[in-house]
C-alpha cells in the first residue's frame, strides 16, 4: 500500500487525470497549493510596484494505490505532467500503514480497489 | 447615420437642444458598451486570461478612439467617392460645433467613434487566450482605417454606394456586426486554435460577469439604436422600443431551445440570447413595428443557436463565437429587416408589405460586406503576421496571457508576492526569497 503525492503544474492537471484514467487508476484527491521549486519567479507589476511571485500555483494529487499499481501510477504522472522546464513538480511515494474505506469498513488492498458501479 | 439623407449635411440645419441632449447621452451609452463587452468576454474565458481578454476591449477605447479622430472619421464620413470618404476631415479639420443635421458636427464624429471602437473590440472574441497584445492592437487600428471606415462609408456616407442601392441598415447590422463577424472568422483561422482547444474542456470562469456584460450591453444598445435616429424624435422612440422587445423575444426563445434540448435553460445561453437579439434588431430598429421586432428577435436567434452548438465541435476556434453571434446574427437580422420593414414605421416596404426585392438588396449588401471584410482582414493579418509573430509561445500560453502580456493577475492572492526594485529597507525580504530558492528541496514543506 502506498500513498502517491504528486505536485504538478495546474495547466497539466487535465493531462495527468487523463493519463491516470487510461492507466485504470481511479480515486484521486486534488487540491490547489502554492509552492516554490527553484523555477524562475514570475514578475507582476501593479501601479508601478514590481512584485516577484515567489510562490507558484501548483496542484497536489493524492492517490492511494495497492503495490502492483505503484509503478503504473508513477509512470503515468511522470509522462503526462512533464514539460521539460524547471517547475514541473515532484512525485512522492509514501508507505501507508493502513487504509479503510469508510462506506464498508473494508481494509487494506480492498479499500483502494475501485468497485464497479459503487453500491 | 443610418439615414443618408440626414447623415451628412454639415453646415446645413439648425441646432436643436433636445436632439443635442439626447445624442450626448446616447454617445456615452454606446461608449459604455465596450467595457460591457469586456465583462461579457472576460467572464467567458479561463481565469488566467481574464485581464488580457478584458484589455483587448478596453484598449480599443484608447487606440481606436485616437485612430478614429485622426483619420478614420474622415475616411468614413467626409465627402469623397462612392467607395471611400476623402481627406477633408483628417485631424478633424473642419469638424466643429456647426450643425450636422441638428447636432454639432463634432458630437456626430464622437458618436460615430464609439461605434468604431466597439466594432474593433468585437473581433477580439475570436482570438482570445492566444494572440499577442501588440499585434492585436496593430490589427484593430489598421482594420478600423482599411475595413471599418470604407464599409461605413458605403452604407452611411451621403454618397455611399450601398446607401444608393437602397439597403436598409438602421444602426449597423452590416457595418458593425457582419463586418466584425467576418473579420473574426478570418482572424480565428489565421491565428489558429488555442493549444488546449479540443484537448480540454475550456469553461467560462465567471458566469456572473457574462450576465453583467450582457445587461450593460443591452443598456448601451439603447444609445446605439435609438441614438441612430440622430435626434430626440419619434424614430428614436420606435428604435428604442424595438431594442427593448427584440432581445426579450430572443432571450425567451434561447431559453426555450435550451429547455427543449436539455431540460435546463442556461445563464450563459440567456446572456448570449440577449446579445444575438440585439444584433438581429440593429439593422431593423427604426424600420419595423414593435411586433416585427419581436419576430426578428425570436427568429433571429435560431440560426445562431445551432451554429454555436455546431461550431464547438469543429476545428474552428472562434473562441467566444463572434461569428455565430455577430456575423450570423447580423446576417439574419439584415435579411429579416428586408422581410419586416414597413414604410409606416419609417422604412422602405419589405417582403411582408409586398416588396420582395428589398430582401435581395439586403442580401447584396451583406455579401459585399462579407467579401470585402474577409479579403481585407485576411491580407491585414498576413502582413502583420509576416512582420511579427501573432501568437505567444506554447509555454507562455499555458502560463496565461495575464502574466505573460501584462504582468498582472486578475485574482492574485498576494501570498508569496515580494516587493522588488524599490524600497531597499525591505532588503531582508528579498534575502528571504533567495533563501527559499537556495534551500534544499524538502526544507520548504514538501512543495515542489
Amino acid at each position: 500500500m502506498r500513498l502517491i503525492v504528486a505536485i504538478v503544474r495546474p495547466e497539466k492537471v487535465n493531462d495527468v487525470l487523463g493519463a491516470l484514467f487510461k492507466a485504470d487508476v481511479k480515486g484521486v484527491t486534488i487540491s490547489k497549493v502554492q509552492g516554490h521549486g527553484g523555477e524562475t519567479e514570475l514578475v507582476a507589476t501593479y501601479r508601478g510596484n514590481r512584485v516577484k511571485m515567489a510562490l507558484q500555483e501548483k496542484v497536489r494529487l493524492e492517490i492511494g494505490v495497492s503495490d502492483p499499481f505503484v509503478d503504473v501510477t508513477v509512470q503515468a504522472i511522470l509522462q503526462s505532467a512533464r514539460t521539460g522546464e524547471v517547475g514541473d513538480g515532484k512525485v512522492f511515494v509514501i508507505p501507508v500503514e493502513k487504509v479503510y474505506r469508510i462506506r464498508t469498513g473494508e481494509e487494506g488492498r480492498a479499500a483502494v480497489t475501485p468497485v464497479l458501479r459503487a453500491g | 447615420m443610418n439615414d443618408p439623407v440626414t447623415a451628412i449635411q454639415a453646415g446645413a440645419g439648425v441646432l436643436n437642444p433636445a436632439d443635442i441632449a439626447w445624442m450626448l447621452v446616447a454617445c456615452a451609452m454606446v461608449l459604455l458598451m465596450t467595457p460591457a463587452l469586456a465583462f461579457f468576454y472576460g467572464g467567458l474565458v479561463r481565469s488566467k486570461n481574464t485581464l488580457n481578454t478584458m484589455m483587448m476591449s478596453f484598449a480599443s477605447l484608447g487606440v481606436v478612439g485616437i485612430v478614429w479622430a485622426l483619420a478614420g472619421y474622415s475616411l468614413a464620413f467626409s465627402p469623397g467617392s462612392s467607395w471611400l470618404g476623402g481627406s477633408g476631415y483628417l485631424l478633424l479639420r473642419g469638424v466643429g460645433i456647426e450643425p450636422n443635421g441638428t447636432i454639432p458636427h463634432v458630437l456626430y464624429m464622437a458618436y460615430q467613434g464609439t461605434f468604431a471602437i466597439i466594432t474593433a473590440a468585437l473581433i477580439s472574441g475570436a482570438v482570445v487566450e492566444r494572440i499577442k497584445f501588440g499585434p492585436y492592437l496593430a490589427f484593430i487600428c489598421l482594420w478600423t482605417l482599411l475595413v471599418y471606415a470604407p464599409v461605413a462609408h458605403w452604407v452611411w456616407g451621403a454618397d455611399g454606394w450601398l446607401a444608393g442601392l437602397g439597403a436598409l441598415d438602421f444602426a449597423g447590422g452590416t457595418v458593425v456586426h457582419i463586418n466584425a463577424g467576418m473579420a473574426a472568422l478570418v482572424a480565428a483561422l489565421v491565428v489558429r486554435p488555442r493549444h488546449d482547444y479540443g484537448r480540454q474542456a475550456l469553461v467560462p470562469h465567471n458566469v456572473p460577469f457574462v450576465l453583467l456584460g450582457a445587461g450593460l450591453l443591452w443598456f448601451g444598445w439603447f444609445g446605439f439604436n435609438a441614438g441612430s435616429a440622430l435626434g430626440a424624435n419619434g424614430k428614436a422612440a420606435i428604435a428604442f422600443v424595438n431594442t427593448m422587445l427584440a432581445p426579450s423575444a430572443a432571450l425567451t426563445v434561447w431559453m426555450l431551445l435550451d429547455f427543449v434540448r436539455s431540460g435546463r435553460p442556461t445563464a450563459v445561453g440567456a446572456a448570449t440570447g440577449i446579445v444575438v437579439g440585439l444584433v438581429a434588431v440593429t439593422p431593423a430598429a427604426g424600420y419595423v413595428s414593435p411586433l416585427g421586432a419581436l419576430a426578428i428577435g425570436a427568429l433571429g436567434v435560431v440560426p445562431s443557436y445551432f451554429a454555436i452548438r455546431w461550431r464547438s465541435r469543429t476545428r474552428l476556434d472562434d473562441s467566444l463565437d463572434v461569428v455565430a453571434a455577430h456575423g450570423l446574427g447580423g446576417l439574419t437580422g439584415a435579411l429579416l429587416t428586408g422581410v419586416f420593414a414597413e414604410k409606416a414605421w419609417g422604412g422602405t416596404d419589405g417582403l411582408l408589405a409586398g416588396n420582395p426585392r428589398q430582401v435581395v438588396i439586403q442580401l447584396v449588401a451583406c455579401l459585399v460586406t462579407l467579401a470585402y471584410s474577409g479579403v481585407a482582414s485576411f491580407a491585414l493579418l498576413k502582413v502583420i503576421g509576416f512582420l511579427v509573430p501573432l501568437r505567444s509561445r506554447e509555454g507562455l500560453e499555458a502560463t496565461g496571457m495575464d502574466l505573460t502580456m501584462h504582468e498582472e493577475e486578475a485574482y492574485a492572492s498576494g501570498e508569496g508576492a515580494i516587493l522588488i526594485d524599490e524600497m531597499s529597507m525591505f532588503d531582508p525580504a528579498v534575502g528571504l526569497v533567495s533563501g527559499i530558492a537556495a534551500s534544499p528541496s524538502g526544507a520548504t514543506g514538501g512543495a515542489a
